[in-house]
């Protein structure tokens, strides 16, 4: 899980540049957001109850976050560090079988 | 393959599509405004006879228009647009995303007044307005210069990664026809290659995102980048310039074209079509006997400021010629040029004329009496009245 081009989270590191000479000419990305959790600002964090899931992918397609992904046995995991809490999973859930719960910090 | 000219008679608007064509812009994106519009109706033609594989997409305002540009462009395609004045004011927040994602997108600005009063008519203010987005400018004297400066726009915009503005007089240049020297499209292909990117929002492979967060930790270190592009871009400039003198017999390597400058007292700068009347009017007057010359400043941004220090060293005296104005100070190149000489030797005698505001006419005999004028400060040695409205009923 989370792996991105390659990299997972624990390979990532964040990029440091300690000289003009070392920027990219252009204002690009510098790196990957993977060392860059953007899941932290969320009130309400969605639930899977999987006796409700029928594994449509329903919520993997309209996620608008690299947050949701398919496990090996076929249902969806939330990866809080990325689910910004939009509630847009929930909302397209055909089987209403993730629950915006408020979260707890 | 021998250069032979192909010559066409053509508006300054057609000399600037007829460049777009010939520098094989792949994507334009653009919004019809006065005096602009037969620019871009001239592309829809060729795309519509067959002539060019373009891309066109027509856009609900110029802010879009760019926006759509910028976007084309940072996939790694030849951009082009044209807009004019209020357009162009549109643009203006989407010029800065061009410049600072290093989009080297050419844009032809027809030169028109600021509304209101609304008027489309020429004046620089438009495009002046536009001066600290990054973007760099070109003023072109004739058609011939309208189609000459999108060919090198792009050439140097490519290089340095940076956008470039080619400015034309409105109905002066864009609806006047005059013969136009065009190079045939091989020889254009050798002298403008297609572009390579710096980075390409089309490479799946390595996924990347534009212009996104800099903190204060790095946003700093970006504006350094784009300002010395701009610095590169001057000794680019002049290589391109003089490499299309070479190739096509029309010199470009001085970022102010001078005339009669060796021996004159004063000199008439300023910008654009413009200049085409002081070079007439300086003709006569060194038949006269005026020790009268001119320097244009063909490109404003990036800032010739080490060529204006060499003719500022030989002359006692500059007169600015604006056809623009920045409200509660002067004339814009005049403070520019004040500006770039402050640290110099050179102090010549400056003074500002406001002229042609709004399209009036600018005609050979007004820069007579300017001359007259200006020679009264140089023989008094000082400068009576800094900025003089020209133009304006007494
Ligand atoms: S949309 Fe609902 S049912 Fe479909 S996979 Fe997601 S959680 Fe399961
Ligand atoms: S709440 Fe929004 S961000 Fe979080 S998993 Fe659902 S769709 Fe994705």
């Amino acid at each position: 899980m989370n792996t991105l081009f390659g990299k997972t989270k624990e390979e990532a590191k964040p990029i440091v540049l300690k000289s003009v000479d070392e920027y990219p000419e252009a204002p690009i990305s510098l790196g990957t957001t993977l060392v860059n959790p953007t899941g932290d600002w969320r009130t309400f964090k969605p639930v899977v109850n999987e006796e409700k899931c029928v594994k449509c992918y329903i919520c993997w397609k309209y996620c608008p976050e690299p947050a949701i992904y398919i496990k090996p046995d076929g249902y969806v995991a939330i990866d809080y560090d990325y689910c910004k809490g939009c509630g847009i999973c929930a909302n397209e859930c055909p089987t209403k079988a993730i629950t915006m719960i408020k979260e707890e910090k | 393959m021998e250069y032979k000219p192909i010559r066409k008679v053509v508006s300054g608007n057609y000399a600037a599509a007829y460049a777009a064509l010939h520098a094989r812009v792949q994507v334009v994106a653009a919004y019809p405004i006065t005096p602009q519009t037969s620019i871009i109706e001239k592309i829809a033609e060729f795309i519509a006879n067959g002539e060019a594989d373009i891309q066109y997409i027509p856009v609900e305002s110029e802010h879009s228009a760019m926006a759509a540009c910028i976007g084309a462009s940072a996939t790694g395609a030849r951009t082009f647009t044209a807009t004019s004045a209020q357009g162009l004011a549109l643009m203006h927040e989407m010029l800065h995303w061009a410049a600072g994602a290093r989009l080297p997108i050419v844009m032809v600005d027809v030169n028109r007044a600021m509304a209101p009063p609304w008027s489309v008519w020429d004046d620089q203010t438009d495009s002046l307005s536009q001066r600290d987005t990054g973007w760099m400018q070109f003023y072109a004297e004739n058609n011939q210069e309208v189609y000459d400066g999108v060919l090198m726009a792009y050439k140097v915009a490519e290089t340095v990664n940076v956008p470039a503005m080619v400015v034309e007089s409105a109905f002066i240049l864009s609806h006047t026809y005059d013969v136009v020297e065009m190079i045939p499209q091989e020889l254009v292909d050798e002298f403008l290659p297609p572009r390579k990117p710096l980075y390409s929002l089309a490479n799946f492979d390595e996924p990347i995102a534009v212009g996104a967060l800099a903190t204060p930790n790095d946003y700093y270190e970006f504006r350094y980048k784009l300002a010395k592009a701009h610095e590169e871009a001057k000794k680019v400039i002049k290589e391109v310039g003089k490499e299309f003198g070479e190739r096509f017999g029309r010199d470009y390597s001085q970022m102010i074209e001078t005339g009669y400058i060796d021996d004159a007292d004063f000199v008439f700068m300023g910008m654009g079509s413009l200049m085409g009347t002081v070079k007439e009017a300086v003709d006569l007057l060194r038949k006269e006997g005026y020790k009268v010359g001119y320097a244009k400043v063909r490109w404003f941004r990036p800032f010739p400021k080490e060529e204006l220090v060499e003719i500022a060293e030989s002359v006692k005296g500059i007169a600015v010629l604006d056809r623009n104005f920045s409200f509660g100070q002067e004339g814009i190149l005049f403070t520019e040029s004040k500006g770039a000489l402050y640290n110099s030797s050179a102090h010549p005698l400056m003074k500002n004329y406001i002229v042609g505001l709004g399209g009036r006419d600018v005609t050979v005999k007004d820069i007579k009496a300017i001359a007259d004028d200006m020679k009264k400060v140089i023989e008094s040695g000082k400068v009576d009245k800094e900025v003089v409205w020209y133009h304006l009923k007494r």
